[in-house]
């Protein structure tokens, strides 16, 4: 595991100077690491952990229960697409396949350029006008294949 | 005078172009015109809406692109005048006149950051009659409206407050679930969003009635536009004297936060959120006790789902026999129903519970948006039962869909095609249960994979009888042998796909 540096370090401790005294602190101070940094960097956790008085298993066990956590750093733009029952009723599945295709990576994989970081949601809750997708935190409607290309390419790889 | 037009900022409208067309009546309307972000009235095949106040009342357009701006202002929108896209006052639209909103009553007309505009709209009368009351009295009307748990599992609020109520405990909790995860539904969302203010009026007459000081809005990270709506709201209630230390001169205190999920579908279950807000894992625990008597923190607990709290502000506004008045048999009040999927007009409909599924369909969502026939209905969410068109005359209420194999849950109604596959929509609902398995109970940490499994054997005719028996010992297993309702409920959909569609579970080769 690589060391913590200054701009991580800087993170965790604004985090928990802000949060720390809170009740059950823990998913408050990891949201707001990872709003800083974008994801939860391995080298933090030890510092979390003591930082609120709870083991590193404890630390470790909650980042990786929670699938919106992420450990590693996302691409420059992240696409999000729903994947639960009522996009698939209006033609969800075949977005799927597209996105993946069209981005040439699988679910929770970046692309090579590091342009893009495509994600499956399960409900955005926008289900009476799916199949629905976010990117950098957009939300769109009505995404066929042929949208989907639009709007990703003109987030394109940069 | 500025004309006052209404668009909403909710998140599907936004997605649909609201906020593109608010700024090209901002680009072409200047100073004429005062917009107001409300949120949806849920009409969503009209968004976006755009609203213009006329002394008849507010005349509707939708749904408009920014493209459309310039013709609109042409054509004397702020006059109200004609128009393609003009649909006339928006309260006579068949779809929304024929509903009953009640907890939904300000939803699309109000502006949600204003506490000002919500008690215009007679917001908070609902707390102040609570605040002359005992809290033995106030638990007493939500018991006697009959209201039930909207987030669904349909208990008796009133019971689960009276609990709290009698713990003698030092520190007492309400708590909000706004862990909306359910596929097809998004009711909490348009409330948090459109009226965030009925939310909190609701948990404040909770901590009123059960003697609780704090509360807390656990609301899923998946609703960026409802967190922002709810802290705003948060701080408007404050500022204006409804929340903190003496709530509108009362000296009773009650304070709100809101705390965020982090993409778990299990921290909807009440006990495994109560985990989640003290910063751990979303495990599910066993009960009991439970949460009303040992839940937050080891204290005293109310945990109720957004349309629940928000249910209240009404039925202490204008008493428990007007609120029981609506709907049918156990079933009492309105129903916000969520229309969803492959439907012509998807929205939301308040009703009293005991509308026909037939007329949510046909009446309100117009049949399918792709004009084939609707095959299949799953109603209450990833683990609610598949209803097939033969049952599409049962009348939404906890009992008839009790009756046959279904439940209503929180109400979500998400319709198929003729084209969908039934055996791939099974599939999924063990593949979304091994997802999001908390991991606590193996039938539902195992089971789920397993039976991903079964069905592709199934599919792929590797002893499709054998798979079969082993596909409905699965579910079985499942269901009696998981803490909660995510093992304990995922079998619903394939058990109820394998009755009525036993025809897509063929071996077909490949799957």
């Amino acid at each position: 595991m690589s060391s913590i540096d200054a701009k991580e370090r800087a993170a965790v401790e604004s985090a928990i100077q802000r949060f720390g005294q809170e009740p059950g602190p823990l998913l408050v101070v990891l949201h707001a690491v990872q709003d800083a940094l974008g994801y939860i960097p391995p080298s933090a956790i030890p510092e979390i952990a003591s930082g609120l008085n709870l083991s590193r298993a404890e630390v470790h066990g909650v980042v990786t229960f929670y699938h919106y956590f992420r450990t590693s750093p996302h691409g420059r733009h992240v696409v999000q697409v729903c994947r639960a029952e009522a996009c698939q009723a209006r033609g969800g599945a075949a977005l799927e396949a597209h996105a993946q295709k069209c981005l040439g990576v699988g679910f929770d994989e970046t692309t090579a350029d590091g342009g893009m970081t495509l994600e499956a949601v399960y409900c955005l809750g926008n289900c009476a006008t799916g199949p629905s997708v976010r990117i950098d935190g957009r939300m769109y409607s009505n995404v066929t294949p042929e949208r989907f290309d639009a709007l990703t390419g003109r987030r394109g790889p940069q | 005078m500025a004309t006052k037009l209404y668009l909403p900022k909710d998140a599907t409208a936004v997605s649909l172009g609201a906020d593109e067309v608010a700024a090209a009546v901002a680009a072409h309307a200047g100073a004429q015109v005062e917009v107001v972000r409300t949120g949806s009235r849920g009409l969503f095949w009209l968004e976006p809406l755009i609203e213009v106040a006329t002394p008849a009342g507010r005349v509707g357009y939708g749904p408009v692109t920014a493209a459309d701006v310039p013709g609109l202002l042409a054509a004397g929108l702020l006059e109200g005048g004609a128009h393609r896209l003009r649909v006339g006052l928006v309260e006579e639209l068949p779809y929304l006149k024929s509903q009953q909103r009640l907890t939904f009553a300000r939803v699309g007309i109000v502006d949600p950051t204003s506490v000002a505009d919500y008690v215009a709209h007679g917001g908070y009368r609902g707390l102040e009659r609570a605040l002359a009351m005992s809290p033995a009295d106030i638990v007493k009307a939500v018991t006697d409206s009959g209201l039930r748990g909207r987030g669904g599992a349909a208990f008796p609020t009133g019971i689960k407050w009276q609990t709290v109520l009698g713990q003698a405990a030092p520190q007492k909790y309400v708590t909000c679930n706004a862990d909306e995860g359910d596929s097809g539904t998004f009711a909490d969302r348009i409330l948090m969003e459109g009226d965030p203010l009925t939310l909190i009026e609701g948990m404040t007459i909770a901590g009123l009635a059960v003697g609780a000081t704090h509360g807390y809005v656990y609301c899923r990270v998946e609703y960026p536009e409802a967190i922002e709506a709810i802290r705003t709201a948060i701080a408007a209630a404050q500022a204006a004297g409804y929340l903190g230390g003496n709530i509108r001169g009362s000296g009773k205190r009650f304070d709100l936060g809101i705390r965020v999920g982090a993409g778990a579908y299990i921290c909807g279950e009440e006990t495994s959120m109560l985990e989640s807000l003290e910063g751990r894992r979303g495990e599910v625990r066993v009960r009991p006790p439970l949460p009303a008597i040992k839940g937050l923190f080891g204290a005293p607990t109310v945990v109720n789902n957004v349309i629940s709290f928000a249910s209240v502000p009404v039925i202490l506004e204008r008493g428990a026999d007007y609120y029981k008045h609506f709907g049918v048999g156990r079933s009492l009040g309105t129903i916000p129903l969520q229309l969803a999927g492959n439907l012509k007009r998807g929205g939301l409909v308040e009703r009293a519970f005991g509308v026909s599924l037939r007329e949510i369909l046909e009446d309100y969502g117009g049949g399918s948006a792709t004009g084939r026939p609707i095959r299949a209905v799953q109603i209450g969410g990833p683990l609610g039962a598949y209803v097939p068109a033969s049952q599409f005359d049962t009348p939404l209420d906890y009992e008839s869909l009790a009756a046959i194999g279904a439940l209503l849950g929180h109400g979500g109604i998400v319709a198929f095609d003729d084209t969908v596959d039934m055996a791939r929509m099974a599939r999924y609902a063990f593949e979304f249960c091994a997802i999001e398995s908390c991991g606590k109970c193996t039938p539902c940490r195992i089971g789920s994979t397993r039976g991903v499994n079964v069905i592709d054997n199934l599919l792929a005719g590797q002893q499709p009888a054998e798979q079969r028996r082993l596909l409905e010992e699965l579910c079985e297993t499942m269901i009696q042998g998981s803490l909660c309702g995510l093992g304990g409920m995922a079998p619903f959909p394939v058990q109820s796909a394998l009755k009525h569609f036993p025809e897509d579970f063929a071996p077909r080769g490949r799957h």
